[in-house]
């Protein structure tokens, strides 16, 4: 799709750096003459706004890393000097907690489009793959950026989710010492994984290229999920078209970010964090942060340590197979009218489980996430592979082109109608 | 795609359409929004790195001088770096008075850079490139720079070697006879 | 220009709107849940929701009471709660209780702190300086906590932020957009009240433990520590329990987040540049698209 460039240098310069190192004509055909399906919706603007996160919470972190002290007797205190001596330190500070939250607000609408518009379908499997790959990559960044304060919620959090390695048979107990670097955690835990808080984002970038190129291989999807039949007329240029789109759709996502930067900062975090970490007493109630909540209701659901274990890396891994489940020859859920049902039977399966991870694990609450929890899997494993053989779906249109002529002519009618 | 390039080419520079100054004026004004923005986001960033609240409220310190023999130099640190409180001999003051200022590369008075003669208080950082230098030694039996041969006199002043200036003075008062504050 | 003028109000409005609701619906603590059931199934009061200054998206602490809850930290808290992370210079910060220089020199002269070693490599006391964090009564928390009946008397610097309750579902996505962020100086002056002499029947409680409706399991090891009149206001303020308790969950407030006012300040502005930014781009990506059908 991304074709040959074409990128012609203006100057002699330009000539002579280009025929040494064709990265303009990299930038050009990526960025500026690269096709973009023209229907393209608001929702497609979040990859950009996530990579645009990405960015901020490496810059923002090597700002706080200056000032961070990795080790068990000053690792609060100095997160409290960023907050209260360093100029600007509390807005870094803030800036990066809650830009976790919107990192991952904007990786889970990119993944919920991806799973309407049936994006993961091919040959879009290793783009989609490389996608859990981040997400996964980010999870772990984001686990050990939390323990990092070292407040009673980092520290138990770390406790209880490196404990998850000790419910492997035989070898566990083994891996969590090791993990932890002694019995329990402690200074070297904390020293690793700032080390890997530090390393996990340029990973997380690198797997981000990968995303990329794979995408300009086999070009965006779009909300009819009809391939593009013809370049000039169902694609615009990126540049000026989608660039000024996703322009706008990010500084709209900057006023929700900076609402909660300077206005909620401590909403989202746990009060418990502003202890600090005590190995002796547990907090009453240990909860994740909001966007480890669902896989922690599943985790907790299944009244067994490994099943318990088990059951939550599934729920992740289990996407990487999606591709293959999903059995439909149609994209979109714009023309699966039962899909799309059970799609936001599914969106809201998720919220419920993010809901209950957040409750104590106690009566009522465990029987519904263990409903849930099934639910989950089986909208996975069952309900999509099944739908795509029964589902009949709605006529396709002949073309990107020809979708956006017809909502234009019913608009049209509609207008003349009144 | 060879179509579209063209619109977008006319597009980005604004020179068709029906109204090409408003268009011109909006392209402006969001490009210089950016600009702000930009700005504005990177200031906090550059910001961070200056000395930070904690290290601007230590920047004083408090040296007895009771405890100095003459002939003495304590080191105390400020700042981070070294300040040399040395007290002076009467012969070592005599040889820092006498020296005309015409033998100085960086002429200055030795009243000038004391407020007491008996009490020097200089910076111990090398003006040639910040190695701290040592007491009594090199041919003046001021400072001798270890790391490139630079020469001070009792008055703390550059007589050879490659370093441009005097060591530096910090600032300082006596809070009383034997108290010096410095900061 | 047409255009950005009406771009400009519109924004202006839903911002000044939203603003407009989320400081009413800070000042006004109207609707919390009157009662929860908690983890254990039963009933736990939440704290009275209060009409804090500093509350809002334009909030500011009011200097006389940061004052004020000072005196009560320094009267009576401090006699078992460190506060570590504060330094006297603090107390002269912008956005702070509003001491000036020369008041935070001789106030931090009034208080002995360690230093040392001296050239003989013996620790010694001096008079604090500004740059000194406030010193604690206590060497160490074990000699806190022998000198408390075995429990150890939190420190005080961010407790306003590490305190706090659930009004469960569906407040906890409400409270992000009406700002609600003040449960914490809520629940000290929910504690500060919450003393019941004697405790409920239902209730035993072990020596050295006391009856507190907003305390967690109701078992609290600190006693009623302020009392009507305990602590003299030169300025006339009402010396109540109720008043004391607003003024030091207030001062507490601001020990936890000393950069509330410079955040809000500048999140005004970060605000109403990015909304006038985001309809620059609006119409900008209107007048781009304007040509292609889509």
């Amino acid at each position: 799709m991304t074709g040959h460039s074409t990128y012609v240098p203006k100057s002699a310069l330009a000539r002579w750096f280009e025929s040494r190192l064709p990265i303009m004509g990299l930038v050009h055909s990526s960025f500026i003459a690269y096709p973009t399906p023209k229907n393209l919706n608001y929702w497609w603007t979040f990859g950009g706004i996530a990579s645009f996160m990405l960015a901020a919470q490496i810059v923002t972190g090597v700002v706080l890393a200056m000032h961070y002290t990795p080790e068990v007797t000053m690792a609060f205190d100095s997160v409290e000097k960023i907050m209260r001596d360093v100029n600007f330190g509390w807005l870094m500070r803030y800036a990066h907690a809650n830009g976790a939250s919107m990192f991952f607000v904007a990786v889970y609408i990119h993944i919920f489009r991806s799973l309407y518009y049936g994006s993961y379908k091919a040959p879009r499997e290793v783009l989609w793959i490389l996608g859990v790959i981040i997400f996964l990559l980010m999870m772990a960044t984001a686990f050990m950026g939390y323990v990092l304060p070292w407040g009673q919620m980092s520290f138990w959090g770390a406790k209880v989710i490196t404990s998850l390695f000790s419910a492997i048979p035989f070898v566990g107990d083994a891996i969590t010492i090791w993990l932890w670097g002694g019995y329990s955690v402690d200074n070297p835990t904390l020293n690793r994984f700032y080390s890997l808080h530090y390393l996990l984002p340029f990973m997380i970038a690198g797997v981000v290229v990968l995303h990329v190129w794979a995408l300009h291989v086999s070009g965006q999807n779009n909300p009819t999920g009809v391939e593009v039949k013809s370049v000039p007329k169902d694609t615009v240029p990126f540049t000026p078209y989608a660039t000024v789109k996703d322009a706008f759709g990010m500084v709209c996502f900057f006023i929700l970010f900076a609402w909660f930067v300077f206005y909620v900062p401590g909403i989202l975090g746990d009060a418990d964090n502003y202890i600090r970490a005590n190995p002796l007493v547990t907090p009453a109630h240990i909860v994740p942060e909001w966007y480890f909540l669902p896989f922690y209701a599943i985790l907790r659901a299944i009244p067994s340590k490994l099943g318990g274990v088990i059951a939550m890396f599934s729920s992740i891994a289990i996407f990487l197979f999606l591709p293959w489940l999903d059995t439909s020859r149609v994209r979109s859920a714009r023309y699966r009218p039962v899909f799309k049902i059970f799609f936001w039977v599914f969106v809201a399966t998720g919220i419920g489980l993010g809901y209950l991870g957040s409750q104590p694990p106690e009566g009522g609450f465990v029987i519904a996430a263990r409903i849930l929890t099934a639910y989950y899997f089986l909208h996975l494993l069952v309900i999509i592979p099944l739908l795509g053989l029964f589902e009949r779906p709605r006529p396709l249109p002949a073309s990107i082109a020809d979708s956006v002529l017809a909502s234009r002519a019913s608009v049209g009618a509609r207008v003349a109608a009144e | 795609m060879a179509a579209n390039s063209v619109t977008a080419h006319s597009v980005a520079t604004g020179a068709t359409g029906p109204e090409p100054t408003r268009r011109d004026f909006l392209y402006i004004a969001t490009g210089a929004a950016a600009v702000v923005a930009t700005g504005a986001t990177i200031w906090p960033l550059i910001s961070q790195m200056s000395p930070d609240a904690s290290t601007l409220a230590l920047a004083s310190t408090e040296v007895d001088l009771s405890g100095i023999a003459e002939g003495q130099i304590l080191t105390v640190k400020w700042r981070g770096n070294p300040v040399f409180v040395r007290h002076r001999t009467p012969k070592e003051i005599k040889e820092a008075e006498d020296t005309p200022l015409s033998q100085l590369p960086d002429p200055a008075t030795d009243q000038s850079r004391v407020k007491k003669p008996e009490w020097l208080v200089v910076i111990g950082v090398c003006t040639h490139l910040g190695c701290v230098p040592l007491g009594h030694q090199g041919p003046y039996d001021g400072w001798f720079c270890p790391c490139h041969g630079s020469v001070y006199d009792t008055s703390g002043r550059i007589r050879q070697g490659p370093a441009p200036r005097n060591l530096d003075l910090p600032s300082y008062k006596f809070t009383s006879d034997t108290k010096i504050l410095i900061g | 220009m047409p255009l950005l003028k009406s771009a400009g109000l519109s924004a202006a409005a839903i911002f000044g709107g939203v603003l407009i609701t989320a400081t009413v619906l800070a000042q006004q603590p109207p609707h919390a849940p009157a009662n929860e059931v908690n983890s254990d199934g039963h009933n736990d009061p939440v704290p009275p929701r209060q009409a804090w200054s500093f509350a809002g998206p334009f909030g500011k602490f009011d200097q006389a009471q940061l004052q004020r809850g000072f005196k009560i930290y320094r009267e009576v808290c401090s006699n078992c709660h460190s506060m570590e992370l504060v330094a006297f210079r603090n107390l002269a910060d912008p956005g702070g209780p509003g001491f000036s220089e020369g008041q935070v020199k001789a106030l931090a002269a009034d208080y002995k702190v360690k230093d040392g070693p001296n050239e003989s490599g013996e620790m010694f006391e001096r008079p604090g300086r500004p740059s000194d964090h406030i010193p604690w009564n206590f060497p160490n928390d074990n000699a806190a906590r022998a000198a408390n009946g075995g429990a150890l008397p939190p420190d005080m610097s961010v407790l306003a932020k590490a305190r706090g309750f659930s009004r469960g579902f569906p407040w906890f996505i409400i409270d992000a957009f009406i700002q609600y962020q003040e449960k914490g100086a809520d629940y000290i002056v929910g504690i500060l009240n919450g003393y019941k002499d004697p405790p409920p029947p239902s209730v035993q409680l072990q020596p050295g433990q006391y009856y507190n409706e907003y305390m967690p399991g109701h078992r609290l090891a600190m006693p009623k520590p302020l009392n009507d009149g305990q602590v003299d206001y030169p300025d006339g303020t009402p010396t109540t329990v109720q008043q004391y308790s607003k003024d030091i969950a207030a001062f507490l407030s601001w020990t936890a987040e000393p950069k509330l006012e410079e955040r809000k300040r500048t999140g005004l502005r970060v605000m109403v540049f990015l909304i006038l930014f985001a309809g620059l781009l609006y119409y900008t990506k209107k007048k781009v698209w304007a040509e292609v059908v889509h």
